[in-house]
């Protein structure tokens, strides 16, 4: 039936999870073709099933998930087809397949590895229930995957504990598993999403090298449409469980058929330029008296972190301040010390009132602090962590209110109007948080940062936690809002496409420190130092006819003297 | 608006949340979901409230006063109530026939079928009490129609001194369950304050505080309890020793719902909706009554339920030592005291088994209720 090219056909999968109200149908009817030696990408937003569809083939659903109906047809080494829906999901069969044909990786690196064991126990693992490979022979095939995977100083890493490792290295080790039978096929799933995204290129340079010297195929899953569109052969693009289109890259990028795969994209591309909005508004005057002027802002943890590092920068009124950097940069501490969540121990905050003067926010005396705290407001990141769950979203957004004085009928007049202002119905007052869904729930947030007309709004990666359509909608929603209320915003960010789409200025952080600070589109465009040029290069670009990351520039902290280097990489 | 054709789709369990219930629904509301699906533990809930009705109303329920004793029927078996006699609807027990087993020299008891003692609901009882401590009443769930001497009405058996068991394990469990929820709720009182001032304030307090804890823990509750219940005075009002005797058995239970209470504390201080309070302005008295009170309540709720077999085993223990409570009150403790010696045990087996059934049946029930409230008490895990 299939041809020789086939390795893995999926036809007409479905992978249904029952639940107490009915059939939840999260993979419905998918069918696709993996080529050898080919990279196929499926993508969607979260929930559409990618994942349960990838650990379908392995038989690995979580339970009470199970396969309904559907053929997986696995072409083995030997020429035979096996039908792996079929296998028992306990049985030999299907061991003998997972791990030695074909191999997974999973997003979370942390938590794929077993902390209790050496890094060479685990690996030599596989090598010794499929093949039987112990000892030396085992310690030295083990020693040579490390080496492929590019761990530095394999003799010595081989006998180290996970935790020893960063998020990047700890990924390198789980494909360095996934390598040890040579299996035929690599089952990414979204292997680079807890990373950052200069590691991120690093690994997907590394899958793309392995998969070359090795012959795979990999079956990579992702959400991100950058990633897809620099290492994909094929795509399919998945929806509520179910295909909505497949293809090679370049179709699906320059000439999507369907209306679902043209929005996502449009999503996507929406955000690789700034906003509309923003190019045709009177630039803010460089000489007008900065709202918050930073200087020197230092905070070092009890731990000796230096997680501010003479941090000085200011925000204008009515512009856009973005921070980017990588994790562990500092930025999330730096936007807390604003508001004095966390003590900076040196530098000052300057902040101007609405009447002139300017307060130290550093130093300043509590009741200064609960004034401020009216006008400087933040937007947390975790849509779920960030809203109470035991009250409505009426309580929720008048808590402000109330607490500023605001009672009896104008508090509820100004809890619906401001439900309106952020695009919920105020009907919905009622509602617990757990009845919203993520995009809602952040508007939820920005609702009550608003609540009590404040002049600055830090939002602490307030898009981070959403899918990508729902990003730019929400980063129109902040804008159309500064407009409307004359805001500024300093907006914390690692993804760099959403500071270019909305910010005035950007400042970029690592290890604490500021390291260039300018115009958005300067610092996009001709950025001056090498970690602002390493973290450009490595922002996967969503054009499969010009890939990239693997041309980028490396940083390398050690040519140049800096402070603590982050655990990344 | 337009998010709402993007909403990511949900997985499993949180599909029905589209329901519009479910939407507004508080926190004890989806609490009580969460918990009805726990079968055993709504089943226990059940058996919880019959067991606390009986002993709330155990003057009505009780056919015969505790302490009346009866030197005719000094050791008497239980008597099977049959409902019909001749044919016709007449619940009624068969009068004790006994005769003196001059062999082993104790008294046996036969029912003669020939002579039904005609049993009736509602009847009157032969002294006036005050139901609740304040309700006078004179009538009974249920009692012998026209008791003459002779007859009796002993369907657990009678003890040592012919009072009848049925109606002293009724009594007891007053006693018995109440110590429970006595205790408990000064654990609360220690717990809850003790363990928030170690939350919030932090620092050497905490530290002290969390030492103590150990300490206290660290000592064998057994011979503490002994050395306490020692201390207490003989002639102290049995009243009083009541009151001595739940403060010793929570001297230990509150150190488990103060730990309880400060974790809790020192997660959700750092959770984003607290910050978000704070920033707010709200005084952090405000922020511990308005977020984290509401957010530990339920699992508190789960550790206190926890807490109460606990408490009474403690009690029954305490008891069964001869060390807590003393006759003439009676709680399932000291009826088991009065089961303790092989004798009775071998010749009267209904004494040792129905306070002993009492405690396990209330024990389990309370631990299944505890275990599905605990389960329930993060309504949002599954659902966030």
């Amino acid at each position: 039936m299939s041809n020789n090219d086939t390795i893995l056909k999926v036809e007409n999968l479905k992978t249904y999870f029952p639940t107490r109200i009915g059939i939840f149908k999260a993979v419905d009817g998918v069918s696709f073709e993996l080529k050898r030696g080919k990279t196929l990408c499926v993508v969607g937003e979260s929930g559409s099933g990618k994942s349960v569809t990838a650990r379908s083939i392995l038989q690995i659903v979580d339970r009470p998930g199970r396969i309904e109906d559907g053929l997986i047809e696995l072409t083995r080494a030997d020429g035979s087809v096996t039908d792996l829906a079929k296998l028992d999901p306990r049985g030999k069969d299907i061991r003998s397949v997972r791990g030695k044909e074909i191999a997974m990786i999973f997003q979370e690196p942390m938590s794929s590895l077993s902390p209790v064991h050496r890094i060479g126990t685990q690996i030599g693992e596989a090598l010794r229930i499929h093949f039987g490979i112990r000892g030396q022979a085992q310690r030295a095939r083990v020693l040579e995957l490390l080496k492929q995977v590019e761990i530095p100083r394999p003799e010595t890493a081989i006998d180290r504990y996970t935790f020893e490792f960063s998020g990047g290295m700890r990924q390198r080790v789980m494909i360095a598993m996934a390598l040890a039978c040579n299996p035929q096929v690599l089952i990414a799933d979204e292997p680079t999403t807890a990373l950052d995204v200069t590691t991120q290129a690093e690994i997907l340079d590394l899958i793309k090298r392995l998969q070359q010297s090795h012959g795979m195929s990999v079956l990579f899953i992702t959400h991100d449409m950058g990633v897809v569109a620099e290492i994909a052969d094929e795509v399919i693009v998945m929806y509520r469980g179910k295909v909505m289109e497949r293809g090679p890259v370049e179709q699906i990028f320059h000439a999507p058929q369907d209306d679902y795969t043209r929005r996502l994209i449009g999503s996507v591309v929406k955000l690789e330029k700034k906003a509309e909005v923003r190019l045709t508004r009177p630039e803010i005057p460089a000489e007008a008296a900065p709202l918050l002027d930073v200087k020197n802002l230092s905070l070092t943890f009890a731990s000796g972190l230096k997680a501010v590092d003479d941090v000085s920068l200011i925000v204008r009124p009515g512009e856009t301040l973005g921070i980017v950097g990588e994790s562990g940069s500092g930025k999330t501490t730096m936007g807390r010390c604003l508001l004095r969540i966390y003590d900076p121990q040196a530098g000052a905050i300057a902040y101007r009132r609405p009447d002139g003067s300017t307060v130290d926010l550093r130093t300043a005396d509590k009741g200064t602090l609960k004034e401020v705290r009216r006008e400087v407001r933040m937007i947390f990141q975790d849509p779920v962590g960030s809203l109470s769950p035991r009250k409505t979203v009426g309580q929720i957004i008048a808590e402000p209110l109330k607490l500023a004085g605001v009672s009896g009928s104008e508090l509820e007049h100004r809890v619906a109007e401001l439900m309106r202002q952020v695009g919920l119905d105020p009907a919905w007052r009622e509602r617990y948080p757990h009845a919203f869904s993520g995009g809602q729930r952040q508007r939820i947030g920005i609702a009550r940062a608003i609540a009590v007309k404040p002049r600055l709004i830090i939002a602490d990666e307030a898009t981070s936690a959403l899918d990508v359509s729902l990003r730019s909608q929400m980063l129109d929603l902040m804008m159309s809002l500064q407009d409307q209320l004359g805001l500024s915003y300093v907006f914390i960010s690692h993804d760099m496409s959403v500071i270019r789409y909305m910010c005035d200025r950007v400042a970029v952080m690592y290890s604490g420190k500021i390291v260039e600070t300018g115009e958005t589109d300067q610092v996009v465009n001709n950025p001056q130092h090498d970690y602002t040029r390493a973290l450009l290069s490595a922002i996967p670009h969503p054009d499969p006819r010009d890939r990239r990351i693997h041309k980028r520039f490396r940083y390398d902290p050690t040519l140049k003297p800096s402070g603590t280097v982050s655990a990344n990489g | 608006m337009t998010d709402i054709t993007n909403l990511p789709p949900d997985t499993g369990p949180s599909l029905d949340l589209r329901n519009k219930d479910i939407a507004v629904a508080g926190q004890w509301r989806l609490f009580w979901l969460k918990f009805k699906k726990h079968k055993i533990a709504l089943v226990s809930l059940v058996v919880i409230i019959f067991m606390y009705l009986v002993a709330a109303f155990a003057d009505f329920i009780a056919p015969l006063d505790p302490n009346a004793t009866n030197a005719r029927f000094t050791y008497a078996p239980p008597q099977m109530l049959s409902l019909f006699h001749d044919g016709s609807f007449q619940p009624n027990v068969k009068q004790l026939k006994m005769t003196l087993n001059t062999e082993s020299m104790r008294r046996e008891f036969q029912p003669d079928p020939a002579k039904p003692i005609p049993v009736g609901f509602f009847v009157k009882a032969a002294q006036p009490y005050d139901l609740l401590g304040f309700i006078p009443m004179q009538t009974k769930l249920f009692g012998l129609t026209n008791p003459q001497i002779g007859d009796s009405l002993y369907i657990f058996g009678a003890d040592r001194l012919g009072r009848d068991i049925f109606s002293r394990v009724v009594h007891g469990a007053k006693i018995s369950l109440s110590i429970g929820l006595v205790g408990v709720f000064m654990s609360l009182i220690l717990g809850v304050t003790i363990g928030g001032i170690s939350g919030f304030f932090g620092g050497w307090l905490d530290l002290g505080i969390q030492r103590g804890i150990e300490l206290l823990r660290s000592i064998p509750t057994i011979p503490l309890w002994m050395g306490l219940a020692a201390a207490i005075p003989v002639g102290w009002p049995p009243l009083r020793t009541y009151f001595i005797i739940t403060l010793i058995v929570s001297l230990i239970g509150w150190t488990s719902l103060a730990r309880e209470v400060r974790g809790k504390f020192l997660s959700l201080r750092s959770e984003d909706f607290v910050i978000a309070a704070r920033l707010d302005g709200m005084s952090e008295i405000g922020i511990i009554f308005n977020h984290l009170v509401p957010s530990f309540m339920s699992h508190i709720i789960a550790t206190l339920t926890l807490a109460i077999p606990s408490m009474i085993l403690a009690e029954t223990a305490l008891s069964f030592l001869g060390i807590g409570l003393q006759p003439p009150i009676i709680s399932w403790g000291v009826l088991l005291q009065e089961a303790q010696n092989i004798r009775a045990v071998a010749q009267a087996p209904w004494l040792l088994f129905t306070p002993a059934a009492a405690i396990v049946i209330s024990v389990l029930s309370l631990n299944f209720l505890g275990d599905g409230l605990r389960d329930a008490a993060d309504p949002y895990e599954s659902v966030s």
